[in-house]
């Protein structure tokens, strides 16, 4: 009696055991061919970037050719297309952006019927969760067929993962109805790899236009005029300046304006190519003193703050003004917040003229399991249409500069002139001009420089992290 | 209880004790009320500075909404956390009784082995488990997170169940050798019975710590239709800015399973700790 | 143990109760198995997976093994950031144990002097195990928020305020100073207490102290009642029982809960993300959050590694005395 149970129990651990050391088995060979997936993937990309400079059209085919697993992706993408799948990764989660994602995906499945989109999303950590999630599905192997990146510098921490784009561009005629300047600025060593599809202002001072008005203020257009509101609000017991820091990029964000107004944009331009001696301008060191400045006018509690809750100090007419890109205007929105009544705008100080852009992108996996249809995704992502569905809700303005501008509200439709009118500067804090490992750097060096003012240690630590900005 | 007839009974340290006791409850308890305050108000009324004042009204719009985000998220939770808890604790008690009573030469240093796992940092081991996941197949898969999860459990459900055990009499497994009982007889009949106490108590740490747990199910499920719980609350938030309403509402409705467990079950925690599960 | 009893039994039943024996063995052996094996792959494979790549030079997306020594830990230990890291994880862990630990047996000799209710009281300390660190972190980090104070206080000032207690608001989560600070010539961060940390110690010992009282809670119920009724009668004061009994009964139970409570501390990281993230400045980061931004926002994979190994380092430090202890209360067994 004992006996048979011992055996039967035996037998179901043996089992047990087996498959446990079969799935333990398993990974070392699913590492070889990770490896090999991984390293020929590198090989690939480093044919394509030989190859880029003679023809766009040569490299894409050295790709193609290069790496098997892509065109094997390719073929069973487009076999199955009409009634495949499609795997769109971002970190827009909810409220404007979430809305403005699935308007896009309406467009989309009206121009392919049968394609089932998977939407996913990862939120938290301000975007710091999606990159972890992204960062190890590339290097598990398991790309997303197209997944949101900052347009710009930041797509070259991505390059050896993305098809290039600049012949399908060229196929969808966006390189004809975005500007010039930001064709430029969204090339990595020559290649175009993602589709933007909309642009935020980074440069933007939102203010309480009660407070100044009780205050005989006028948004200051100079640093100078900053100083001088700065003051008159001080004397009133209001905080003239909201920052925040909960989230990481605030510090960062201010202090890219006050670069920018102290540089000027081509000199501002320049300090992200890599070169040490853009950094070596004395004026590097006076935007620094600026900065220290201004944090003396700001709140005291900021790095226990969002961007949010500074925005709000703003609309409660506890703090007369603030510096955040322009999805502040839609914060202010959803609280209920009246345009020129309850919060006004501007260009941040000093920086007139010059539009500081910013911008969400998607680009096309390498080996994508559903190229075909993640091509599809990039038309309609880059169209008249997509960008016409997708900006309104989500708060911004689109990458093209055909839209109907009858469908964007007040604060969009001087955004879009601003756009098409000033010079172009990118964001460091957002991707724009900036990689993924100089950002990190960037903004938590300045939000040390936030709480303990060392300039000395922000220079050391900045100098320490150009090198970063070409890896 | 004799002791209490011994000694006089005394009337002032008694009310010094209820007082000392509610103070800390207080403690206890300020951050629920003030995430039950804050979920009833309206994004309007949510406002750092006035975070004391109760709601207006009573608006039951942020648990629809976060009911309406995170609702199938829950039974992937519960997909998850069931199978997950029972596995750790089978695991765990054959480990625990392995090392405790059927001492071979290292297992010691086995045990000693086993238990560093504990202290792991995740963080670090996030790309080599996603590419160990793939190669089995279960990448993105609920199947998959358990697996992970029962795989870092079994550090503390072995340190539980094998702490346990060492106080089971050593004679009590003998005799049961002696009766001729083998490996499983003595587990069944001897050793099984007397850890009851030790189930409940890894049952509910493991139970809570999977619901809790937001990294892993972060990283190994891809696909929003098998996400846990903890992910659903942290995609109530945008990126951008997030309606502290909907979200406290929403960490609310996640906590409540796990506030259940130990209201209801943490008598039987603490009657478990006492068993000796935890005594070192 | 066993060959004592092999002895009484007669040579026939010698063989087969050794070989009853081997196979009852690898029985045991085999039960351990899949635990070994998965122990084995996903912790020591992974750690010697950490170990290689701290030695590479992967940054950025694509893998890259090229050898490169102990650079990423030269570089890691030169930065300001990782320097005050340590700093901050060896002031959290500390607080975070001896906070617990003072806590938790404050309660359970509170809940148990058996009083009227104490299953409630018990249930309310108990019950923040329950909840998420993210969720804590979020509350707390709300009530730490200290707002324009005095004249403008939001969360545990607000409420200071209204009770009329304005001298004790504090900046809380958003406090830069560090306590007492001194700098050693070759630390490139203060040393000190961050006071920034305190709070967050505050959210974590409002997590973890329920479960350090039941600790103690079962703890306590296991001492024999006679042992402190014979101290008693000999003429000892409830204090010296305490002192004399109790606490050095309690021994194992501290040193258990300190296991747990030290590898919940040193892998922090949930609660510091969504309680400060950080900030200020670095006054609250902590090596946890330290490799996951290094790891995924900087994509600097192999200093993300180095750091990940200084912190196994760091655990093993803390680990490896309680297992000797362990081995040695075991042969006194």
């Amino acid at each position: 009696m004992f006996g048979t149970r011992r055996w039967t129990l035996l037998a179901a651990l043996l089992t047990l055991v087996s498959v446990i050391l079969a799935s333990c088995g398993a990974p070392a060979d699913t590492g070889t061919t990770g490896n090999t997936g991984t390293t020929g993937s590198p090989a690939a990309s480093t044919a394509a970037a030989t190859n880029a400079s003679p023809s766009a059209a040569a490299s894409t085919a050295a790709t193609t050719s290069a790496s098997p697993s892509a065109a094997a992706g390719t073929t069973a993408g487009s076999a199955a297309a009409g009634a495949g799948k499609l795997e769109i990764f971002s970190w827009w989660t909810n409220g404007g952006e979430a809305d403005g994602l699935n308007a896009m995906f309406e467009v989309y499945k009206q121009q392919n019927p049968g394609v089932d989109i998977v939407n996913a999303t990862v939120a938290g950590g301000a975007g710091t969760n999606a990159k972890a999630v992204l960062q190890t599905r590339l290097a598990g192997g398991q790309p997303p067929d197209s997944w949101q990146v900052h347009a710009g510098r930041e797509t070259l921490s991505y390059v050896d993962n993305l098809e290039p784009l600049t012949q399908f561009f060229k196929e969808q005629g966006f390189d004809k109805v975005m500007p010039q300047l930001l064709l430029d600025q969204l090339q990595i060593n020559g290649e175009i790899y993602t589709v933007p599809v909309n642009i935020h202002r980074s440069n933007m001072l939102w203010y309480n236009p009660k407070v100044f008005q009780d205050n005989n203020l006028q948004p200051p257009k100079t640093m100078e005029e900053f100083f001088t509101a700065a003051d008159a609000l001080k004397a009133k017991n209001i905080t003239p300046l909201a920052v925040g820091g909960k989230d990481g990029f605030e510090a960062a964000h201010l202090f890219e304006s006050v670069l920018l107004a102290t540089l000027g944009p081509e000199d501002y331009t320049k300090l992200w190519t890599g070169d040490a001696t853009a950094w070596a301008d004395p004026r590097v060191a006076q935007a620094i003193e600026t900065m220290s400045r201004m944090l003396s006018y700001a709140n005291e509690d900021r790095s226990a703050i969002g961007w949010s809750d500074a925005a709000q100090r703003v609309l409660d007419g506890k703090a007369g003004m603030t510096i955040m890109g322009d999805w502040a205007e839609g914060y202010f929105l959803s609280k209920g917040a009246k345009v020129n009544t309850d919060f006004g705008y501007a260009a941040a100080p000093g920086t007139d003229g010059v539009f500081m852009w910013l911008s969400d992108s998607f680009g096309l996996a390498k080996g994508a399991p559903h190229a075909e249809a993640a091509r599809a995704w990039l038309a309609v992502a880059g169209s008249k249409e997509g960008q016409d569905a997708f900006n309104p809700k989500k708060g911004s303005i689109p990458a093209r500069t055909d839209a109907d501008k009858s469908l964007y509200d007040e604060y969009l439709q001087w955004s879009m002139e601003q756009f098409a009118s000033n010079t172009l500067a990118p964001s460091a804090t957002h991707g724009a001009a900036t990689t993924n490992a100089f950002q990190q750097t960037w903004s938590n060096s300045l939000e040390v420089f936030s709480s303990n003012l060392d300039v000395e240690e922000l220079i050391a630590t900045l100098e320490d992290a150009i090198g970063d900005l070409s890896q | 209880m004799s002791t209490t007839a011994l000694r006089p009974v005394r009337r002032r340290p008694r009310i010094w004790l209820y007082a000392i006791m509610i103070v800390f409850a207080g403690f206890y308890l300020l951050p629920i009320f003030l995430l039950l305050i804050t979920s009833f108000k309206s994004f309007e009324e949510v406002s750092l500075s006035r975070m004391w004042d109760l709601p207006r009204g009573l608006h039951f719009q942020s648990f629809t909404r976060a009911w309406e985000a995170m609702g199938s998220s829950f039974i992937n939770s519960l997909q998850l956390v069931i199978p997950a808890t029972i596995i750790s604790c089978i695991l765990g008690s054959l480990n625990g009784y392995v090392l405790a009573k059927w001492k071979f030469r290292g297992s010691d240093l086995i045990f000693t082995a086993i238990l560093f796992g504990m202290f792991i940092p995740y963080q670090s081991v996030l790309i080599p488990l996603v590419r160990v996941l793939s190669g089995m197949g279960l990448y993105g898969s609920i199947n998959g997170l358990i697996l992970v999860h029962v795989v870092y459990g079994i550090p503390i459900t072995t340190l539980i169940f094998r702490n346990y055990y060492a106080s089971v009499p050593t004679e009590l497994v003998e005799a049961g050798k002696i009766d001729g009982a083998d490996f499983f007889g003595i587990y069944r009949h001897i050793m099984f019975p007397l850890s009851i106490p030790g189930f409940v108590v890894v049952a509910i740490w493991q139970f809570t710590s999977i619901w809790n747990e937001f990294l892993f199910g972060l990283i190994i499920t891809s696909a929003p239709e098998k996400r846990p719980v903890t992910v659903a609350l942290q995609n109530l938030s945008g990126s951008q800015f997030t309606q502290w309403n909907v979200q406290m509402a929403g960490a609310l409705l996640v906590a409540l399973p796990t506030l259940l467990v130990y209201i209801f079950l943490g008598r039987y925690f603490l009657r478990g700790l006492l068993a000796g599960s935890l005594k070192g | 143990m066993s060959h004592a009893n092999i002895r009484e039994f007669a040579p026939s039943d010698v063989a087969r109760r050794r070989r009853w024996l081997t196979r009852d063995r690898l029985i045991a052996l085999l039960m351990l198995m899949p635990s070994v094996v998965a122990i084995a792959v996903f912790v020591y494979g992974f750690i010697a997976w950490t170990g290689y790549i701290s030695l590479t030079a992967w940054s950025g997306i694509a893998p890259d093994y090229t050898f490169v020594g102990l650079e990423n830990y030269r570089t890691i230990f030169r930065s300001v950031r990782f320097q005050t890291d340590i700093r901050n994880t060896v002031v959290f862990t500390l607080f975070f144990l001896l906070s617990n630990l003072i806590l938790g047996l404050v309660l359970a000799l509170l809940v148990d002097a058996r009083v009227k209710g104490e299953a409630i009281f018990r249930s309310i300390y108990l019950f923040p195990m329950a909840v998420s660190f993210i969720v804590t972190g979020v509350a707390w980090s709300w009530i730490f928020t200290p707002g324009n104070f005095p004249s403008d206080p939001t969360g545990i000032n607000l409420l200071l305020d209204r009770l009329g207690l304005d001298a004790l608001q504090s900046a809380w989560i958003t406090d830069k100073r560090v306590l007492p600070e001194f700098r050693p010539s070759w630390a490139r961060t203060k040393l000190g207490v961050p006071m920034a940390m305190l709070p967050v110690v505050v959210a974590a010992t409002w997590q973890m102290s329920g479960f350090t009282m039941a600790m103690y809670l079962a703890g306590l119920r296991g001492i024999p009642e006679d042992l402190r009724e014979a101290a008693r009668v000999d003429g000892a004061s409830e204090w010296q029982v305490f002192r004399r009994i109790t606490l050095p009964m309690l021994q194992p139970v501290t040193l258990s809960a300190v296991i747990i409570l030290g590898h919940i501390s040193l892998k922090i990281f949930d609660l510091i993300m969504t309680m400060t993230g950080g900030g200020p400045g670095n006054a609250t980061d902590v090596p946890g959050v330290f490799v996951y931004d290094i790891t995924f926002n900087a994509n600097k994979i192999a200093q993300g590694a180095a750091a990940a190994i200084v912190m196994l380092v760091m655990v093993a430090v803390l680990i490896v005395p309680y297992i000797v202890y362990n081995a040695r209360t075991e042969v006194e067994r």
